[in-house]
């Protein structure tokens, strides 16, 4: 059996950690999570000189090991417990060539854990463009390490580190900073009561909030010999720390960096001067996002047509080729719509999350952040809560999670709290379904009438999350101390191949994460659908015939009609006239009304649901659309949806909670359900309360 | 001259000289914001806030409120 180490590849962010992480597992990877938090966890395989195979994760980015995220609890939980699985046998710091002083920080305390580590100097394919001199064997002594200097743009020195890492017993783990030097007398006192524990491990364990099973600080604190401090004394102490670290690193660098200044800045200054300008910086973002809204709306309809039309097809194909039966009705109305439901929406997550990562990769992302934060401030949120206002364009379940950026508790709350309001791509179907259904095909001064109802949904969804972020800011009594930094990153172009996973993650998490929903949901429906308990059910030929007798029907006519009987009297035919009398005046009959009721599992349901309803017992195979569109509303003879219904729609799916896993996301990211209940509860009445009213005066 | 990091003007260049204050965010520290670095003010976001920052080659941004702690004696050129 061949050996394998584990290895956690650690760093700040923009480092281009995750570009050495591909660059070390290729497509070998796999994304899930960390038990019981949403954290990603990011873990691949890597195969090593002489045989040695390597298990890579790739540690959230933190710039230090003093915690302030749960990202960056993840990375402290896993370094001080060596008992876990994933321990890793040695560590690989990755810093880049710019940022090389601020990077070393967290290799200091790596080293001073003594677990074995590596240095990885990336991006050195910049180091003459920013006029920088690297003397490796000299850094390599002062820092006691061994240095990998690599280019994951260029493709180079990825061999070396491999060989680095294949040799990883050689390792030096002698630490770089002698606690005591912060404060004598506290720390010879910390090592006198517990002399078999590693210093600035316990000094962690002091000044963390973090949980570390074993080692526990209460523990510590018990020890009566040993005199704990104030909480201001320990961030005093932190502050002392810090400072003899970057003293250490600086004494360091003298003996392997040179840096010419002024060779330094030039371009980013340039640019920045343009993308930050109080004009043009506001003008390219929003064109910036009207770029990304016409590729959701206008280039993803094109592979998305194709796809509804091949699942009809497939759908015919499976009804005409098989032996007729229950199985094969289980197949072609309920499996295969359910699954077109969920392929259907690839086009357009890809695209945003393409758009998404190319904003976060190229270091754009940091200068919205700084643009927007005054006026978001004026809101209740932050310049970070930008991202997960646009991110919620695509789901609201990265985009809670991308929140945690954010230092202040209250802003943080509520960019939460109103993120869900944002149009996400579950809500996309819904809309452009309606949308082609009851707006006219027709153009206004060369702007289509279908693109502008679009645009405005997208606005009402922003306008709504800002406004209540205004008024939660108004209501909710938190008080917290503000505070906001954030790195302004080197532009730097997009590397294809990261932009590229990233896509294919996210795409594959949405279809296998929300896509089980969405199956679990049709197949039931399916059968809710095609069985019924009573004797109206089972006897629905005869009664219908019967009934029809003397109307001279032709038989395409009544096995319709039956069809609609035999739906109307199933299980699912009950729950829908049971809840009838409560969304009948908002427009909708009792089959929408089930749409609506399976769409609180997950918005996307919707269009999958009429799908299944409308397809059950229906020999002509057509696409979704048209089946939607030749429904008639029983009550008043007219098509079902016209524009007061079709509105009404619009405004209920634009403002109502309807996901659970957003729900359990909010749960988990402020840890109770208070929040999540209140959001469902509000938005749900909001609603009802614009649907309700749309419909009354457009009726 | 004596100040806060609040007052650079864009393109002054100052040095720190105390982060002692309780105020100031660990993470600012951690980031290089410590006694000794020279500052530059690079780019004043839109209605004056927040700032962006060049301390000593890191590049960031922060508000206001929490620069107004960070004491700094500007340079003159």
């Amino acid at each position: 059996m061949s050996k394998q180490i584990n290895v956690a590849l650690i760093g700040n962010p923009n480092t281009g950690k995750t570009s050495v992480f591909n660059a070390l597992t290729g497509l070998n990877q796999k994304v899930g999570n960390y038990p019981g938090i949403t954290v990603e966890k990011k873990q691949g395989i890597c195969k090593l000189p002489r045989g040695v195979k390597a298990h890579i994760i790739d540690l959230p980015g933190t710039y230090s090991l003093n915690a302030s995220s749960l990202d960056e609890n993840v990375v402290i939980e896993l370094l001080l417990n060596k008992k876990d699985k994933d321990f890793p046998e040695v560590a690989v710091v990755v810093t880049e060539v710019e940022n090389l002083k601020r990077n070393l920080l967290l290799f200091t305390q790596i080293k001073d854990l003594e677990i074995p580590s590596i240095l990885v100097i990336n991006m050195s394919d910049r180091l003459s463009h920013s006029g920088i001199s690297l003397d490796i064997p000299a850094l390599e002594k002062a820092f006691n390490t061994k240095i990998a200097l690599i280019s994951t743009r260029k493709n180079q020195g990825i061999d070396e580190l491999k060989t680095l890492i294949s040799n990883y017993k050689e390792l030096s783990k002698e630490p770089c900073l002698d606690a005591t030097t912060i404060d004598a007398e506290y720390f010879n006192n910390l090592k006198a009561a517990f002399p078999n524990q590693l210093l600035y491990k316990l000094w962690l364990v002091i000044t963390q909030d973090v949980n570390f099973g074993k080692t526990d600080r209460k523990e510590i604190e018990a020890v009566t010999k040993f005199k704990t401090k104030t909480k201001t004394d320990l961030k005093r102490l932190q502050q002392k720390e810090t400072i003899k670290r970057y003293q250490f690193i600086n004494n360091a660098l003298k003996q392997g960096q040179t840096i010419d200044h002024e060779k330094a800045k030039g371009f980013r200054y340039k640019l920045d001067r343009v993308l930050t300008h109080k004009v043009w910086g506001y003008a390219i973002f929003f064109l910036i996002l009207l770029t990304i809204f016409q590729a959701i709306y206008d280039w993803a309809s094109v592979p998305m047509d194709m796809i509804d039309e091949a699942f009809a097809f497939l759908s015919e194909w499976t009804k005409s080729s098989l032996p007729s039966g229950a199985f094969t009705d289980l197949l072609a109305e309920g499996l295969i719509p359910g699954l077109g439901g969920i392929v259907i929406f690839i086009p357009q997550i890809a695209f945003l999350f393409l758009f998404i990562s190319i904003l976060e990769e190229s270091g754009y992302m940091s200068r919205v952040v700084f643009l927007m934060d005054r006026i978001m401030r004026r809101f209740g949120l932050s310049g970070k809560s930008v991202v997960p206002l646009i991110s919620g364009t695509a789901c609201a379940i990265p985009a809670v999670m991308a929140a945690r950026n954010i230092e202040n508790w209250k802003e943080r709350l509520i960019t939460i709290l109103v993120t869900p309001f944002t149009t996400c791509s579950a809500r996309l179907p819904v809309y452009l379904i309606i949308i082609a259904l009851v707006i006219p095909d027709e153009r206004f001064m060369g702007l289509s009438y279908q693109a502008l109802t679009l645009m405005f949904l997208y606005l009402l969804g922003f306008g709504t999350a800002i406004f209540s972020a205004y008024i939660l800011d108004r209501i909710l009594k938190i008080k917290t101390k503000s505070f906001f930094v954030v790195e302004m990153p080197n532009y730097k172009l997009p590397l294809f191949k990261n932009v590229a996973i990233t896509v294919l993650e996210k795409t594959k998490s949405f279809v296998f994460g929300a896509g089980k929903i969405i199956l679990a949901i049709s197949i039931i429906l399916w059968f809710l659908a095609s069985y019924g308990p009573s004797d109206e059910f089972n006897n629905a030929e005869s009664i219908v015939t019967e009934a029809s007798e003397n109307k001279n029907l032709s038989q395409d006519e009544l096995d319709q009609k039956i069809a609609s009987y035999k739906l109307e009297h199933s299980f699912i035919g009950i729950v829908g006239h049971a809840i009838e009398p409560a969304i009948e005046p908002l427009g909708y009959d009792w089959k929408t009304g089930i749409a609506i009721v399976s769409s609180f599992a997950a918005r996307e349901v919707f269009v999958g649901t009429l799908a299944t309803i409308y397809s059950v017992g229906n020999d002509e195979v057509e696409s979704i659309k048209d089946r939607m569109a030749a429904e008639i509303n029983p009550k008043t003879g007219n098509a079902m949806f016209n524009l007061a219904s079709g509105i009404s729609l619009l405004l209920f799916y634009a403002f109502a909670m309807q996901c659970m896993s957003t729900l359990a996301i909010v749960k988990r990211e402020t840890n109770s359900w208070k929040w999540p209940t209140y959001q469902l509860v509000i938005m749900t009445i909001i609603a009802y309360t614009t649907a309700l009213i749309a419909f009354q005066l457009l009726k | 001259m004596k100040t806060t990091l609040a007052e650079l003007k864009r393109g002054e260049k100052g040095i720190i000289s105390d982060v002692s204050s309780i105020e100031i965010p660990l993470k600012l520290l951690e980031m290089g914001c410590l006694p000794g670095n020279a500052v530059e003010l690079v780019q004043v976001a839109p209605f004056q806030d927040p700032l962006y920052l060049n301390i000593n080659g890191t590049h960031l941004a922060m508000r206001k409120e929490t620069a107004a702690f960070i004491l700094i004696d500007i340079i003159n050129e």
